[in-house]
């Protein structure tokens, strides 16, 4: 298999379009026949950068590459940063806005799962510049 | 037991009944989405009280069998729309997620 790329623009704060760069993502994972439980934390990765970029960073890109061994997702804006990459890490750390916390995100819990699903995770940040989060995925033989 | 089954069992009230046939293999209570991604297995039923669109989202991504809105709580027109379109089962109970909670795991033992 040659290797596949997707690219999705995220808008932000449109919490109604959210997750639909990652439902896009799954279904063509699935059409490629790719493991159920890797495509789960493919999924569960792809919605949490989406989402962040929605509700910290006024939207930005997200590019996913399938290549036979791993997929790799890349997510960049060009919002605020992160200032203390340390904290941000941590599990139930939210800088969330009231609104977007009763729509049921802002538990703190987004870079946590990317951690979890991920076999690697690379956050990039600069306050006042953008963010870059890139994750790998491997697909075993 | 299928989701019919358990919507049978548990009188649910059907909003969208896309497959009911697919097997429920559990089930994960939550309204905070991180969790619920995290953690809700694929083919849980999912039990909560949240009912804006990002539901369909999270449902879809984790591969729930079928939402349950616990409490009498309607789905927005947003939520139903996009059930419908990710083919998603959406049920409504006038029950808590507790009670809902523990009948079903009753039925599923
Ligand atoms: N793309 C981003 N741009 C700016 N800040 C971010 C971004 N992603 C995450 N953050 C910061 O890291 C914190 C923790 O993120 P996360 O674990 O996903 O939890 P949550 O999104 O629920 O707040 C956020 O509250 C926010 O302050
Ligand atoms: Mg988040």
């Amino acid at each position: 298999m040659d290797k596949l790329h997707l690219h999705y623009e995220v808008e932000g704060n449109d919490f109604v379009a959210a997750g639909e760069a990652a439902g896009q993502m799954k279904r063509t994972l699935r059409q490629l026949g790719i493991d159920f439980e890797i495509i789960r934390r493919c999924s569960i990765c792809m919605y949490e950068g989406e989402i962040n970029m929605v509700a910290h960073a006024e939207g930005g890109s997200a590019d996913v590459i399938i290549a036979k061994d791993k997929v790799t997702i890349v997510l960049e804006d060009t919002g605020p940063g992160i200032t203390d990459m340390e904290l941000a890490m941590q599990e139930g750390y939210s800088t969330a806005t009231q609104d977007v916390r009763e729509l049921g995100f802002g538990a703190g819990m987004g870079l946590p799962n990317m951690k979890k699903y991920a076999d690697t995770l690379a956050v990039e940040s600069t306050p006042g510049v953008g963010t870059k989060v890139t994750m790998e995925i491997n697909i075993p033989a | 037991m299928t989701v019919h089954d358990v919507a049978k069992q548990l009188n649910l009230t059907c909003c969208v009944d896309a497959d009911g046939q697919r097997t429920v293999e559990g089930g994960y209570v939550g309204d905070l989405l991180s969790w619920v991604i995290g953690k809700a297995g694929a083919g849980h039923a999912w039990i909560t009280i949240m009912s804006n669109p990002n539901v369909a989202a999270v449902a879809m991504l984790a591969d729930t069998s079928m939402i349950i809105l616990a409490e009498s709580v309607e789905p927005d027109d947003t939520l139903l729309a996009k059930a419908q379109q990710h083919g998603l089962n959406l049920y409504t109970a006038s029950e808590g997620a507790f009670e809902l909670a523990w009948r079903l795991h009753e039925l599923l033992g």
